[in-house]
């Protein structure tokens, strides 16, 4: 009895065996060898349900190493409660550093989000994936998907982006908005609002997509095209904000609406609260921001 | 029409197990030809139709077709790749079910749009235009763009169909009992308009029906088929006004006797 | 003024806390021990540790305890404790021919060698809830016969040896079993793979799905040719050592259908095989797993694919209870910046939609003023 609750408690460095990090390795390589395509893996279950992002933290356990550094933001924010339980993981089975400040980090972990700050070259960018299958809602079966991207038939893709503008006047896809990789494979970029594909584009960082439930991982290597699907006549284009962040004034950044009463009174802030409280410490301030402002301990070493 | 044939089928042959799909079925196919095969079910005729079209592998045998750049290709050693290109802008398929050819989800629009985006055009605007343009050469109404198949009836599933089939300008188009399942005046006015079409694209077709008077309205040339074999073809005028083969006769006569 | 919600790991730890309070509940009811699960919720645990696909009570009692009677949790506590264990080898397959058997029926003959053995089964208990076991009665030790030493062959040998039912799982010599749990799934599945898939899919699903092919939706004229619940050996076989290891016994629920065929274009008319194994004691579970392992064998023996029962990819691919409720219930995770880029998009759209409107009126006016 006390020897298995020492083994069940006494894991192996993030988690997973080392045959399977391997493994996941190798996915990932091939991943990075054919930019955009997805790479079937043997998922593994892990203590969190699927659809909370266990792909991306089969990546992250994969690639982590003791000297790196983590950073885990869901819908931009640090503090959100899935954002807070996968840093809590990993801080207890690799005793990594974590940090919320995007510059710092050498893995950033992210549901829904790029960070605002720019990434460099060296950081990994890693997205929790739901569904990576962009041609999924038109065509239900694998079988005849994965032949598709085999073939490059991807007309159905600009079917439903017709669609979108013969019946909104526009395309009406707002997140998870289909991408081609390096004029070859169109790819899903995970729920990301459309605001950030941009992002994807050229960036230095080398990002890694999880799917833990549909047991795929694609990657994006730095430094690669990635194009925003869309018509010549209605070109691409990302959401604008009609005023600056609530809180530190920030312009061109994706805002999130705080519902501030029961009758009607909202206000937009940064929804990268990294970013945002960057941004007040350094002076900036928006027309609802709180008069002083406790600077947080933004970095914990590993113990 | 050109000197040289659009396909050349060699000695097909398809079987199920021990039993015969078809069995040696050779022919040349001309461009701007419309060949009628016609039997009754059982017969053989969807079989040879779904190899042709490579819906299905043959047993044996060979057909080559002459692609748009000239050169000669043997259908069953492309690859699915190729295969799948070809069938979606030199070739058409007009099922007997629309609801098999459309996409039942999308509007009008995007069912005949779908062939320009695939193989790369991105303007909308201009897609648009020639959707509205297809819709209104298949007798559809411009307005009804927007609207999913779902709300059309049968003969405006089965002219959309062929609307989404001609778009790209095809060279060769299978039709499977085009005007089956329609009512009798609808089928009249759908074989008007199919013979319209393939005269003036210029269109060559392989039209399988049970029905003798779509072979007779719509083809030059026949091929009967029972059992899986080709008991007589010809000229269809030939072939219907002075049947040779008995089972031919059969046929004819009884039809005409209705 | 507005403050950022903070705290989340404070709000996070003190859920954990009270879960736990609510987990341990009346502190004056003496809490449950693992052995009390283990022997007195044998049939939960059974499935625990079947569709959690690892075969300990103690560990699958944990999880129910925790799990607080969840069994989907539990499952999900199994699998993620089973990730974490290396891979040592594959046992030899399991002979259940010769089973220990506790309990073996036949639905397809009257008698057979070995006898009809009724076991400790629910079937013919009336369903009258029971006041002696609220006031916690003592129970009568079981009435035990000899071992008997007549062998209890499989039912399906017996068909067998008329040449009425097809060969039993023909694969290729060259076949390596595939293993579910270090492979990625890929479609179309080989029938090992897929019933490895069905052996841990979710009880209710596969009993639903094994119901609609009774109801119409791809039946399949299924008989049990035999279900049997008993001890079977494991054994590996070890490069260094010219036997196999006996490694001891695990429990297991086998059953085998027979359904009437036809005959199709690929194979000749004959009894086919629907087969179901699962660990513990489950026959409804393993009885259903059969039911949709013949309906999923639709292709391999040229049936038309009519009914979800008989769709591979839909079946496999929906079976697992804890990828199920994990993406379901990820719905409860914020989305917020999805929906505001949704919200967004609504706002502009509805915003063009009412200017429109007041133009066509002022239209519809300047034409009435016309």
């Amino acid at each position: 009895m006390t020897a298995r609750e020492t083994e069940i408690a006494t894991y192996n460095f993030a988690y997973l065996d080392e045959q399977t990090k391997r493994m996941i390795r190798r996915a990932i390589l091939k991943g990075i060898a054919i930019p955009g395509y997805q790479v079937p893996f043997a998922s593994r279950e892990m203590p969190m349900p699927y659809g909370w992002g266990t792909g991306g933290v089969q990546v992250t356990a994969s690639i982590i190493g003791p000297d790196d550094v983590l950073k885990v933001i869901d819908q931009g924010a640090d503090d959100t409660t899935n954002a807070v339980s996968i840093r809590a993981f990993f801080k207890k089975v690799a005793n990594v550093a974590v940090t919320t400040e995007t510059a710092k980090a050498t893995i950033i972990q992210t549901r829904h989000r790029i960070p605002e700050h720019p990434l460099n070259t060296g950081q990994v960018l890693v997205f929790q994936v739901p569904i990576p299958e962009p041609l999924r809602f038109l065509e239900p079966r694998e079988t005849e998907t994965r032949k598709m991207h085999a073939l490059e038939e991807y007309g159905l893709m600009h079917v439903k982006l017709y669609e979108d503008i013969a019946r909104h006047g526009r395309i009406a896809t707002t997140y998870a908005y289909p991408v081609k990789i390096e004029g070859r494979y169109v790819m899903d970029p995970s729920p990301t609002p459309k605001f950030d594909n941009p992002k994807m584009h050229r960036s230095p960082a080398l990002q890694l997509f999880g799917a833990g439930r549909e047991k795929r991982i694609y990657a994006v290597p730095p430094f690669t095209e990635v194009v925003s699907l869309d018509f010549e006549d209605h070109p691409f284009e990302v959401q604008t904000f009609d005023q600056p962040c609530a809180l530190c004034a920030a312009e061109n950044v994706h805002l999130d609406e705080v519902i501030l009463d029961d009758h009607g009174g909202h206000m937009f802030v940064c929804s990268d609260t990294d970013h945002c409280e960057k941004r007040r410490a350094d002076g900036h301030r928006g027309s609802l921001a709180p008069e002083t402002h406790l600077a947080l301990e933004k970095t914990e070493p590993a113990q | 029409m050109t000197d040289e044939p659009l396909l050349r089928v060699a000695a097909l042959s398809k079987f199920y197990g021990s039993r015969v799909g078809c069995e040696n079925i050779s022919f040349d196919l001309w461009p701007g030809e419309v060949l009628a095969v016609v039997g009754e079910s059982g017969s053989g005729k969807t079989t040879l139709l779904n190899c042709l079209s490579t819906r299905l592998l043959p047993s044996s045998g060979t057909a080559s077709y002459r692609m748009r750049d000239g050169q000669w290709r043997e259908l069953y050693r492309m690859s699915e790749a190729e295969r799948r290109f070809l069938m979606r802008t030199d070739w058409g398929f007009v099922h007997q079910n629309p609801a098999d050819g459309l996409r039942m989800t999308v509007s009008a629009g995007a069912n005949v749009g779908e062939r320009l985006m695939a193989v790369g055009d991105r303007q909308y605007g201009k897609i648009r235009a020639t959707a509205v343009d297809w819709l209104s050469r298949v007798e559809i109404d411009e307005d009804r763009i927007d609207d999913a198949p779902r709300a059309f009836s049968g003969g405006m599933r089965q002219r959309l169909q062929i609307a989404r089939n001609l778009v790209t300008g095809p060279r060769l188009v299978f039709m499977d009992e085009p005007t089956g399942g329609l009512d009798v005046s609808v089928q009249a006015r759908l074989l008007d308009l199919l013979r319209g079409l393939v005269t003036d694209l210029g269109l060559a077709a392989i039209v399988v029906t049970h029905d003798l008077a779509v072979a007779r309205l719509l083809s030059q040339r026949m091929m009967v088929m029972k059992d899986g074999r080709v008991v007589e073809s010809g000229l269809t005028d030939r072939v219907l006004d002075d049947p040779r083969a008995p089972y031919t006769q059969l046929l004819v006569s009884s039809i005409l006797q209705v | 003024m507005y403050v950022a919600v903070k705290g989340g790991e404070a709000a996070i730890a003190n859920a954990h806390r009270l879960l736990a309070d609510r987990r341990r509940g009346d502190r004056s009811v003496p809490a449950l021990r693992l052995d009390q699960i283990v022997e007195q919720l044998a049939l939960g645990v059974d499935r625990v540790m079947s569709e959690g696909s690892l075969y300990d009570r103690e560990l699958a009692a944990r999880g129910v305890a925790q799990a607080r009677g969840d069994m989907i949790e539990a499952i999900f506590l199994v699998r993620a404790y089973r990730t974490t264990l290396p891979r040592f080898g594959y046992t030899s397959p399991v002979d259940t021919g010769a089973m220990q058997v506790e309990r073996r029926v036949s639905a397809t003959y009257k008698d057979l060698p070995g006898g009809q053995v009724l076991g400790p089964t629910f079937d013919y208990t009336h369903r009258l809830l029971d006041p002696e076991l609220a006031a916690g009665a003592d129970v009568d030790a079981p009435a035990q016969r000899p071992i008997e030493a007549e062998a209890m062959p499989r039912v399906s040998s017996i068909l067998a040896h008329e040449g009425l039912i097809e060969a039993d799982g023909d694969m290729p010599l060259d076949h390596i079993p595939g293993d579910i749990t270090r492979e990625p799934l890929e479609f179309p599945m080989a029938r090992d793979i897929r019933l490895q898939a069905l052996s841990r899919g979710d009880e209710g699903f596969l009993l639903a799905l094994g119901y609609s092919t009774q109801r119409g939706y791809a039946r399949n004229h299924p008989f049990v040719s035999e279900i049997r619940i008993g001890e079977v050996e494991l054994e590996l076989d070890v490069p260094e050592l010219p036997f196999a290891v006996p490694l001891g016994s695990i429990r297991v629920t086998e059953c085998q259908m027979v359904n009437q065929f036809k005959g199709s274009a690929k194979a000749p008319p004959q009894f086919t095989r629907g087969y179901g194994l699962v660990f513990g004691q489950s026959e409804r579970k393993a009885m259903a797993m059969a039911l949709c392992d013949r309906a999923l064998r639709a292709t391999e023996l040229g049936e038309d694919v009519i009914a979800a029962a008989q769709d591979e990819e839909f079946v496999i691919s929906h079976s697992d209870n804890v990828q199920a409720t994990g993406f379901v219930e990820h719905l409860k995770l914020p989305h917020y910046v999805d929906f505001q880029a949704e919200l967004d998009l609504v706002r502009r759209m509805r915003a063009e939609y009412e200017a429109r409107e007041i133009e066509d009126k002022a239209e519809d006016k300047r034409e009435a003023a016309e």
